[in-house]
């Protein structure tokens, strides 16, 4: 290329084709030849963009400069992990605190949910479990957007044909679902009595589906959860948590009590608002699980 | 040094694969190792949280036979935590797979920078 | 307890339950929802504004029965208020401004999604403003990565999901290190409300028990949010998000997003490390250089840019290196600068976006500054609105723009004698590199094309922009020429942070 004086240079750049940034002035320049965007197309289409030399170069220094950044950052942790409060001691600043012997002592009677975890997400600590479930559904809400039909390819139909026909796929369903799905309400219902709760059930009954629509195929699923359903079993199980926990949000600011007690520990019916938070939140994460599964196979819940 | 760590290994450990995490997501050019990378990282931080409140002999914080005693059980609140952050990566290893399956579809490759060739050999839609 | 001081709690709450109800919404109700919200949500913050200034007090409320350490709690002072009246406003100007855009670009069954995340952004942005718990901005920081991520990937062209996965991959690093150092605060001081926090690390740091951990948290919360703002040696991702994007998730990415980010940052320097441990810590020289590196870098790479919308981003990297060095300076004026530069910056970029959008379609739907040649007759109303913005940028007087630099200036002059005198360097050549892509920029606009190929097409303007426009340039001349008032409001908000 030949030199360019000052004056060239400064005309160019106030044209707008300062040639600095070769990719971009590359891709200024490149037009394709056809406009269609096929699939395929582009396996054997020559390619313009970042010059090769560029980008090989990047290839060659990555191992370098990844053992370089890992072995800077595991230098520095170490270093203080090593001054942290011993691990598995009851007399660490995080085990010993004034925190810590409330949720303990009086979670029972406070929250009426045996189960104190259940006890410290749902009641004492809700405004994180309100917002954890909304990130759910904004990352529901993000896949739709990009799986839904459009531009998804159509189903692997042989892949299907090949699961269906499956013996030992289908068989193993029919008798398992039953078992995972009372499993699943099971761990949903008694979440404030033991380990589990709306999560963790909501993530079983979500996997049942899965395997439901593996083995039967999705049209059968499809007549228990469609678009309407999911739509309207999400909208009340959102709006029901977002509105019972703004109540008692309001309530506490101003110390009223509550209409919902804890109750007895250790019945059903018990820890006020924590039993029906857990089933509102198992039915958002088995909809959205399974919603996961059906938009990436399908493009379609 | 090397005492305290053997101390505290379990962070030593979980601190290790939170910069192997790292380094991967950040660096690695193919887009599905980065989302593992982006689940070690992710774990290793809530097996980080989880360890703070571990204490041997004690049992997990679900009231047994009403009592309800500091010294009876282990701190309930990292399992909490533990339980929004699960949650949190699971929702967004969601989000980063379905722009990988776009990614995938449209140019049939995972590689970071090819697929930046190929972006930007196309004409810009305004 | 007067009612007003519920309105946060109310406002977070239904900006969650729209989002869930805009995704049954056709997009024309959703919009009408959407827009309705953000008024709401900004009339409400001014009242409540209004009614903390007067008092002259921060309070905390409780969300649910137990106070801090037990419970969540928000914090209501003035500042905060302020801030989320503004966010709110610019986010329903930005939704205003961009229908035009967001009704060709997007696809129409998909558009009552964009709502969703402008929803989800708006809730995510109050509770970061607004919120007393450190492991909830965690969790409301990750519902603002998504839901922007959303925004941007709604115009699915092969560029977007490509700069959304470059915004997921820098976004998720940020907050994985913001995570690690949540985590090992809690590891050293067993609690997670802000104030028993501050209490805490303040008594840490006096004994100098734990003080490698102490460190290196205060490093990891800093440098996660800092790379999710896009501090300067990680804003390189910007380019490519905010010009693939369209203009209105731009607007909201580079305007609100990032800058709640920095604002939560300063609520965490405040509230958790307390001005007094962070500042002797010396992180903040860290952030200092890299926000000057940042400056200069961000203004080279504009220089270079042939896509406006690219050469905007890269200004925007800039802007965002001028809040870091004015948290780096001092801790009251460098404060109070990097506070209005927040504001000004919020009101001046959506607005360059908008009228950029615009003044693209109306040069033959190019972003290149080869076909923007008169693009300024085309369009006048945006050419109009995309001089005074960009006035903004550079300083001019009578622009918000102009304060903010005489900010920092006052705050280098107040400084040691060690950060004076890069400063002012830094300021000058900055500015002097403003003027030059942003002259060069608008002479293109108003420069008649050839008239052979030239066409006296003018664009019909559109009624929603030209209002979203029209109140963009009146706030930022009014806040320009009268600054006063709301610079003794940033003091009076610093000083009950």
């Amino acid at each position: 290329m030949k030199k360019r004086t000052f004056k060239e240079w400064l005309k160019q750049w106030d044209q707008g084709e300062f040639d600095l940034d070769r990719g971009e002035a590359e891709a200024l320049h490149y037009r394709p030849e056809t406009q269609e965007k096929d699939d395929d197309s582009w396996a054997h289409r020559p390619v313009r963009g970042l010059r090769e030399g560029e980008y090989t170069l990047f290839v060659k220094v990555y191992p370098f400069a990844a053992l370089l950044l890992a072995s800077v950052m595991i230098f520095f942790f170490m270093r203080t992990v090593a001054e942290l409060p011993p691990f598995a001691s009851a007399c660490t600043p995080a085990n010993q605190s004034e925190v810590i012997r409330r949720y303990i002592e009086n979670g029972l009677t406070e929250t009426g949910a045996v189960n104190i975890v259940a006890g410290v997400i749902l009641d004492y600590r809700a405004f994180d479990t309100l917002g954890e479930s909304h990130v759910l559904f904004t990352a529901a809400t993000a896949v739709f957007i990009l799986m839904l039909a459009g531009e998804a390819e159509p189903e692997d139909k042989r892949t299907r044909r090949i699961l269906e026909a499956d013996t030992v796929l289908s068989v193993t369903a029919r008798v398992l679902f039953p078992l995972i799905v009372m499993f699943g309400f099971y761990v949903i219902l008694c979440g404030h009595l033991g380990p589990g709760g709306g999560f963790s059930g909501g993530a079983v009954i979500g996997g049942g589906l899965i395997l439901c629509s593996m083995a039967f195929g999705p049209e059968r699923i499809s007549r228990l959860i469609n678009m309407k359903t999911y739509r309207g079993v999400v909208l009340c199980a959102l709006l029901f948590y977002s509105i019972a926990k703004c109540y008692s949000f309001y309530c506490g600011a101003h110390h009223l009590e509550t209409v919902f007690s804890p109750g007895t520990p250790g019945m059903i019916f018990s820890a006020g608002l924590i039993l029906p938070l857990n089933i509102a939140v198992g039915l958002v994460v088995a909809c959205t699980m399974y919603g996961f599964y059906s938009l990436f196979t399908r493009g379609t819940v | 040094m090397l005492q305290l760590l053997w101390e505290s290994r379990i962070q030593a450990v979980a601190v290790l694969l939170f910069a192997v995490g790292f380094t991967t997501l950040l660096l690695h050019r193919n887009l599905i190792k980065k989302v593992i990378g982006l689940n070690i990282m992710d774990t290793a931080a809530y097996l980080f949280l989880t360890s703070i409140g571990y204490i041997p002999g004690r049992l997990s914080p679900i009231v047994a036979d009403g009592v309800t005693d500091m010294e009876a059980y282990v701190n309930p609140l990292p399992a909490g935590l533990v339980l929004t952050g699960i949650v949190v990566s699971v929702s967004v290893t969601a989000v980063m797979l379905s722009l990988t399956l776009r990614l995938y579809r449209r140019y049939h490759t995972l590689n970071l920078d090819e697929i930046y060739r190929l972006v930007y050999a196309e004409q810009e839609d305004v | 307890m007067a009612f007003c001081l519920n309105f946060p709690l109310f406002l977070i709450v239904l900006c969650l339950i729209s989002s869930v109800v805009s995704s049954v919404l056709p997009a024309r109700a959703a919009r009408i929802w959407s827009l309705g919200l953000s008024a709401v949500s900004t009339a409400a913050n001014a009242v409540l504004f209004r009614y903390a200034a007067r008092t002259n007090t921060a309070v905390t409320y409780l969300m649910g029965h137990y106070p801090h350490p037990w419970g969540n709690e928000l914090r209501i002072g003035p500042l905060e208020a302020l801030f989320s009246a503004f966010f709110s406003l610019v986010l329903f100007l930005c939704l205003l401004g961009g229908r035009r855009q967001l009704a060709v670009k997007v696809a129409p069954q998909k558009q009552h999604y964009y709502y969703v995340m402008a929803d989800l952004v708006q809730a995510a942005l109050l509770a970061l403003v607004y919120t007393n718990d450190l492991f909830t901005g965690y969790v409301f920081i990750e519902i603002c990565t998504l839901s922007s991520c959303g925004l941007l990937m709604i115009r699915e062209t092969g560029r977007t999901i490509l700069a959304s996965v470059r915004y997921m991959i820098f976004s998720l690093i940020g907050s994985g290190l913001f995570l690690l150092g949540v985590i090992l605060l809690y590891s050293i001081t067993g609690h997670l409300l802000m104030p028993n926090l501050k209490e805490s690390i303040g008594l840490l740091w006096s004994t100098g028990q734990y003080h490698l951990p102490l460190l290196s948290s205060i490093c990891l919360i800093c440098i996660g949010l800092a790379v999710k703002s896009g501090l300067f040696p990680f804003h390189l991702w910007m380019a490519d998000t905010y010009g693939a994007a369209i203009p209105a998730s731009s607007g909201i990415l580079s305007g609100l997003v990032s800058k709640a980010y920095i604002f939560f940052l300063l609520k965490v320097i405040f509230d958790v490390f307390g001005v007094d441990v962070f500042y002797a810590c010396g992180i903040h020289r860290l952030l200092y250089v890299m926000g000057a590196a940042g400056i200069i870098a961000g203004s080279v790479g504009a220089l270079r840019e042939n896509n406006i919308f690219r050469m905007i981003a890269f200004s925007s990297a800039a802007q965002i290196g001028y809040i870091y060095m004015g948290i780096g300076l001092s801790p009251t004026v460098g404060i109070e600068a990097a506070l209005f530069q927040i504001l000004a910056h919020a009101v001046t970029k959506p607005a360059l976006f908008l009228s950029a959008g615009h003044l693209s379609d109306a040069a033959g739907r190019s972003k290149r500054f080869h076909d923007l040649q008169g693009a300024g007759y085309k369009d006048p109303f945006a050419g109009v609105a995309f001089t005074l913005a960009a006035f903004s940028m550079i300083g001019l007087p009578f622009t918000m723009g102009f304060i903010s630099k005489y900010l920092f200036g006052m705050a280098a002059l107040d400084g040691s004698h060690a950060k004076m005198v890069p400063t002012l360097l830094v300021l000058a050549v900055s500015t002097v590199l403003n003027t030059l892509y942003f002259a060069r920029t608008v002479l293109r606009l108003y420069n008649k094309p050839q008239a052979d190929d030239y066409e006296r097409v003018r664009i019909p303007a559109h009624l929603s922009y030209v209002t979203a426009g029209i109140v963009f340039m009146a706030v930022n001349l009014l806040l320009g020429t009268l600054s006063r008032p709301l610079l003794d409001l940033l003091l009076q908000g610093v000083r009950l942070f």
